[in-house]
């Protein structure tokens, strides 16, 4: 019975430890971010210059390229991967449906640099002819699909993070709609509607907040994803309404220019925007996992018994 | 949609109305099942049901349980089938049409077969308002007015309009289990389908709520064609007319041992295994 006690003492060690290390990391990096943090206060974050001769240091289009990417990988995963879950479960017979299942999860495994060599000599050239080329003749008259087509930049940065959170968004809609009563199912189909309709109007209303959260758990995801965008965005450090234009992510910057940062105050910068990453990051997935796990504990449908 | 098919008479239908009346010979009215059989996977649920509910009748469904009773009704409105790995055989005759030919729409089939849960099932994410409408928005909506009051026929009907008239806004899981119940009923009525299925309606209920239920499904019966499931022998001798008493085979089956008029079954069953059944549980 002595191990009745013991077991749980060492897991609550563990578990502390994780969060010690977790603000030791804070913690850390806020001391090597302070000298930044002092000479830009707030500015940092509105700022557009990044410049390592005068030392003049804002994120503010790191952050644009971030949110950008971070969205338009949304717009082009999310209908996929809410489109798959429904075949998943709803349409595909089983043999089937576990097949596609286990090869969307091994999407998953591919490792992120993997990802990037495949974007830069496969996506990219597809992107520049035809995406580019049919876009910019087509919709060139908006803002977002004007300037040269050169394929790296962030319309291919944010496609290929689509398909870096396409796995993890169409597992978790998978599970959320699994966790769907078949109670309420039948009483859809009961009244006479078709499977379609059973989906469109008890399937997907009842894991509505648990879909949500498996959209910003990708979120989560595409904010801090870094070796592929850095790859295929094109390092430029400025703010363009241009999806073809080459952008910058908080990740990519990091990434790119940790190696050369000389100055303290350089790699202090480099830092800081680690920070905001870090913070923003947090944010958005711990209101993610509440979501997925209030609506997986089935408090999401609010059904009373 | 529906098509004719030959009748076990050999008769054909359609036959016309006058005909009808007179000889009632050719279509039996109301629902027939003939050598039914339903399966999950390689079990065999429900063996060789053949069983008559006529309109504007209550026909309770008793027996112990697993015995194959909430298959059954689920095989008439085409439920049963949207298990994976199930399967029906026989025939199941609507008005003297097979609804189990290829040229029936399940779809369709259930929106003149009504059904209501053993658990109440709402929708949680939608007001009462829209509970009650949904059926009636699948076959195509219509304009504000028309649904409104259609939305408030059937919450009448239910016998729940007075509870909820000032909070149709609210989300129908907001309100107790019996509520609930009868918001579900009014969403089956609100299609105004000819056949209501009931399973269990009150086993979720306390007596009071229970009480409502039956008074409802006894003014139903003036309108519908009514089918209840019920483990409560009280209840299905105070609200049927016709009883049918099911049982498990050896191997698991379900059969309707008995069916007839409710007192006859309840005072005087044919079968030693119904009176076993109904005397064990009265004591
Ligand atoms: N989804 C299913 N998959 C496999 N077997 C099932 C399924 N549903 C029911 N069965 C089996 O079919 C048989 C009949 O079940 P059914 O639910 O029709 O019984 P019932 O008479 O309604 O029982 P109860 O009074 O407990 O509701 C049982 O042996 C049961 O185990
Ligand atoms: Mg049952």
């Amino acid at each position: 019975m002595r191990g009745d006690a013991v077991f749980p003492a060492v897991t609550f060690l563990a578990a502390l430890a994780i969060i010690a290390l977790m603000l030791l990391i804070v913690y850390q990096m806020t001391i090597v971010a302070l000298p930044s943090l002092e000479r830009f206060g707030a500015g940092f974050l509105t700022g557009t210059t990044w410049d390592a001769v005068t030392e003049e240091f804002g994120a503010l289009p790191a952050i644009f390229g971030t949110i950008v990417t971070s969205l338009l990988a949304l717009l082009i995963a999310v209908p996929l991967s809410i489109g798959a879950a429904i075949f998943l479960t709803e349409l595909a017979p089983s043999p089937v449906g576990n097949v596609v299942s286990f090869l969307v999860e091994l999407l998953a495994a591919i490792p992120s640099v993997v990802y990037g060599i495949w974007g830069l000599f496969v996506l990219v050239p597809l992107v520049r002819d035809p995406l580019q080329r049919v876009l910019g003749d087509y919709l060139g008259f908006l803002p977002l699909f004007q300037g040269p087509r050169f394929g790296v930049g962030v319309l291919s940065a944010g496609i290929i993070l689509a398909i870096m959170i396409l796995p993890l968004v169409t597992a978790t809609t998978r599970d959320i709609i699994r966790m769907v009563p078949s109670t309420q199912k039948e009483a859809m189909l009961a009244l006479g509607a078709t499977k379609w309709e059973t989906i469109w109007r008890a399937v997907l209303p009842y894991g509505r907040s648990g879909i949500v959260g498996a959209i910003i758990l990708g979120l989560g995801r595409a904010l801090g994803e870094t070796m592929a965008v850095t790859m295929v965005i094109g390092n430029a450090f400025k703010i363009s309404p241009s999806l073809f234009a080459p952008g910058q992510t908080m990740a990519s910057q990091i990434a790119s220019e940790f190696a050369e940062a000389t100055s303290d105050l350089y790699i202090s910068a480099l830092i800081e925007i680690g920070l905001v990453l870090l913070g923003i990051s947090l944010l958005v997935n711990i209101m993610a996992r509440l979501l997925v796990w209030r609506a997986t504990r089935g408090v999401g449908g609010r059904l009373k018994t | 949609m529906i098509k004719s098919s030959p009748l076990p008479t050999g008769v054909t239908v359609p036959v016309r109305d006058e005909e009808r009346k007179v000889s009632n010979g050719g279509v039996q009215e109301g629902l027939v099942s003939i050598g039914l059989n339903a399966w999950y996977g390689r079990l065999l649920a429900i063996r060789n049901i053949n069983i008559h509910f006529e309109p504007k009748h209550v026909t309770a469904i008793i027996g112990p349980s697993g015995c194959g009773k909430s298959t059954l009704i689920r095989c008439f409105n085409r439920l049963h089938e949207t298990v994976p790995g199930a399967r029906v055989s026989g025939q199941v005759l609507l008005d003297g049409k097979d609804i189990y030919s290829p040229g029936t729409d399940p779809v369709q089939l259930r929106r003149r077969i009504g059904m209501v849960f053993q658990r109440p099932n709402p929708f949680p994410t939608m007001s009462i308002f829209d509970n009650v409408a949904t059926g009636i928005k699948l076959n195509g909506g219509m304009k504000g007015s028309r649904l409104a009051e259609i939305v408030e026929r059937s919450l009448r009907h239910a016998a729940l309009w007075d509870e909820v008239k000032d909070k149709l806004r609210n989300t129908g899981t907001d309100l107790s289990g019996g509520q609930q119940q009868r918001l579900c009923i009014a969403r089956a009525l609100a299609v105004e389908p000819e056949v209501l299925l009931m399973d269990e309606p009150c086993s979720a209920l306390d007596p009071i709520a229970t009480m409502k239920i039956e008074d409802l499904i006894r003014s139903l019966r003036e309108t519908y064609m009514i089918v209840i499931v019920t483990h409560n022998m009280q209840q299905a001798a105070r609200v049927s007319d016709f009883t049918g008493f099911m049982l498990a085979a050896e191997d698991r089956a379900g059969e309707l041992i008995e069916f007839g008029p409710t007192p006859q079954m309840f005072t005087n069953p044919k079968d030693k295994r119904t009176e076993d059944y109904i005397t064990g549980r009265f004591g």
